[in-house]
């Protein structure tokens, strides 16, 4: 008899269920195996209806994050063997209305995502004909990082303060905002303002510096985070002490 | 088809769920001691300008059981707050020398050679 | 959404930050172990002449208002994140404290 591992896995289903509830199942046991091939053995051989995300399997989509033995995760990105002799618990990530089984609802972000205008918006409007916008790649470098965020939403799940205020426009929308603010191309910064240097933009953040211990991408939106509240002070100050002509 | 998204509760306890948010309360409960101890000051201040019979009695207070194991809690926390505070510096005020990232250890490593140099200065200060 | 005027906390908040890092534990240290062991004195008339300074004051009272500011700051958003709420009562306790603290200071070297 080969080895074994045993999953207890969230279930929840809106047409039946009042609450969720856990299911367990036992998969075979695998050194190569991630949490989201026992998911995929489950629904295979063991039980079709269970729903859950997931698609490149190897952590740049971001669609397979889940909350596994308590710890925001990727289910491809996590290995069975560093559970082995335990039992592993999958339910949905933390902080978003549960769908169905491991599906969460993140229009919640998608709306977040939107309020910061992700997009690059030029200091002047320049013709075609005046030809592209140069960067070194030293300029390339000073926002890299952030350019790296796969909307995962593990950050998410790991931040306390999206928790406690559902309006916090959190770790990954803020790092994208970072992202373009840092670009030596775009000229955006007053204009995403109204929502990063909002109540609910980075003035919701205490700098627990959960959402970039568990990023898979190495983003740092807690660093991007402390950086903008240093930057919305610096402009603050200035708004006060200079007539607002300019802006 | 019918949609009942399932919306968890986020628990009073939710910081003793993890280890890591537990040293978060940690570090942020050291600011506790810190405004305790601006307290003690601000009375030392207070009685400063009542006199030096009131600052006696102050110094006095400051040398009494209670008044040092105060301060010794006060000084645990305060430490505490300094190197949590250098270790997030480099994240909240990253340094490029030149096209180069300045590594955070060396932004971390020149707080504690300023700590040590003010702490220096104080100590020749009130030593006088 | 509007741009917050969170930077007048946050601001002092940070320096209080900083200051409190910096010097705040060579001062317990000195108070609460080299003074009670006798290693140091802090004599009356040093203290007084010091205070009567207009610089000495002013990092008298940095050293006292800074750091209190930051820990009001920070205690009202742990009190938040403790489910204390952030209404009226949490931010009076919070910033009316430091705000005592540091009366207290500037009226007392106001005054040496």
């Amino acid at each position: 008899m080969s080895e074994v591992i045993m999953l207890e896995v969230l279930r929840y289903h809106p047409e039946t269920d009042s609450e969720p509830y856990f299911q367990p199942y036992t998969v075979p046991y695998q050194d190569d195996w991630v949490v989201l091939d026992a998911l995929n053995h489950i629904k295979e051989h063991l039980d079709a209806t269970l729903s859950y995300r997931w698609s490149c399997h190897m952590a740049v989509c971001g669609s397979c994050g889940m909350t596994i033995n308590g710890e925001p995760k990727l289910s491809c990105h996590t290995f069975l063997r560093d559970y082995r002799g335990g039992v592993i618990r999958v339910e949905p990530l933390d902080h978003f209305p549960i769908e169905r089984d491991l599906v969460i609802v993140m229009d919640s972000f998608m709306d977040k995502l939107g309020s910061v205008k992700p997009w690059l918006i030029p200091r002047e409007d320049k013709p075609l004909a005046a030809g592209e916008h140069l960067q070194s790649p030293g300029e390339l470098d000073t926002f890299h990082q952030y350019t790296q965020c796969i909307n995962c939403l593990l950050c998410y799940a790991a931040c306390p303060q999206v928790g406690l205020n559902e309006d916090f426009v959190g770790p990954a929308a803020l790092a994208l905002a970072h992202r373009y603010n840092l670009d030596s191309r775009d000229g955006g910064k007053d204009a995403r303002a109204e929502t990063v240097a909002s109540n609910e933009g980075i003035w919701e953040c205490t700098f627990v510096g959960a959402c970039s211990e568990v990023c898979p991408k190495q983003v740092d939106p807690a660093a991007a985070i402390q950086q903008t509240k240093i930057s919305a002070s610096v402009d603050w100050l200035k708004d006060l002490l200079t007539p607002r002509g300019h802006r | 088809m019918s949609r009942r998204p399932y919306i968890r509760k986020v628990e009073r306890s939710w910081w003793l769920q993890h280890p890591r948010y537990v040293h978060y309360m940690i570090r942020e409960l050291t600011s506790l001691f810190v405004g305790l101890y601006c307290a003690l000051l601000a009375v030392g201040l207070l009685r400063l300008s009542q006199g030096s019979a009131a600052w006696d009695g102050f110094v006095a207070n400051l040398s009494s059981p209670l008044g040092i194991s105060f301060q010794l809690l006060c000084l645990v926390f305060a430490t505490y707050h300094s190197v949590t505070w250098f270790a997030l510096t480099p994240k909240a005020m990253p340094l490029q020398v030149k096209d180069e990232p300045v590594p955070g250890i060396v932004i971390v490593g020149a707080h504690y050679v300023a700590w040590a140099a003010v702490s220096a200065v104080v100590l020749i200060g009130a030593g006088m | 959404m509007a741009r917050s005027n969170k930077p007048i906390l946050w601001l002092p908040f940070a320096g209080g930050g900083l200051v409190a890092a910096l010097i705040t534990p060579v001062l317990i240290l000195i108070t609460g172990i080299l003074v009670p062991l006798g290693i140091l004195h802090l004599r009356y008339e040093t203290l007084a002449a010091f205070a009567h300074n207009p610089i000495g004051k002013l990092i008298l009272f940095g050293v006292v208002a800074l750091p209190a500011w930051h820990a009001a700051h920070r205690l009202r958003m742990t009190a938040h994140d403790l489910g204390l709420g952030g209404g009226f009562a949490v931010k009076a306790a919070c910033y009316g404290t430091a705000g005592l603290v540091i009366l207290v200071a500037a009226v007392a070297l106001v005054a040496i």
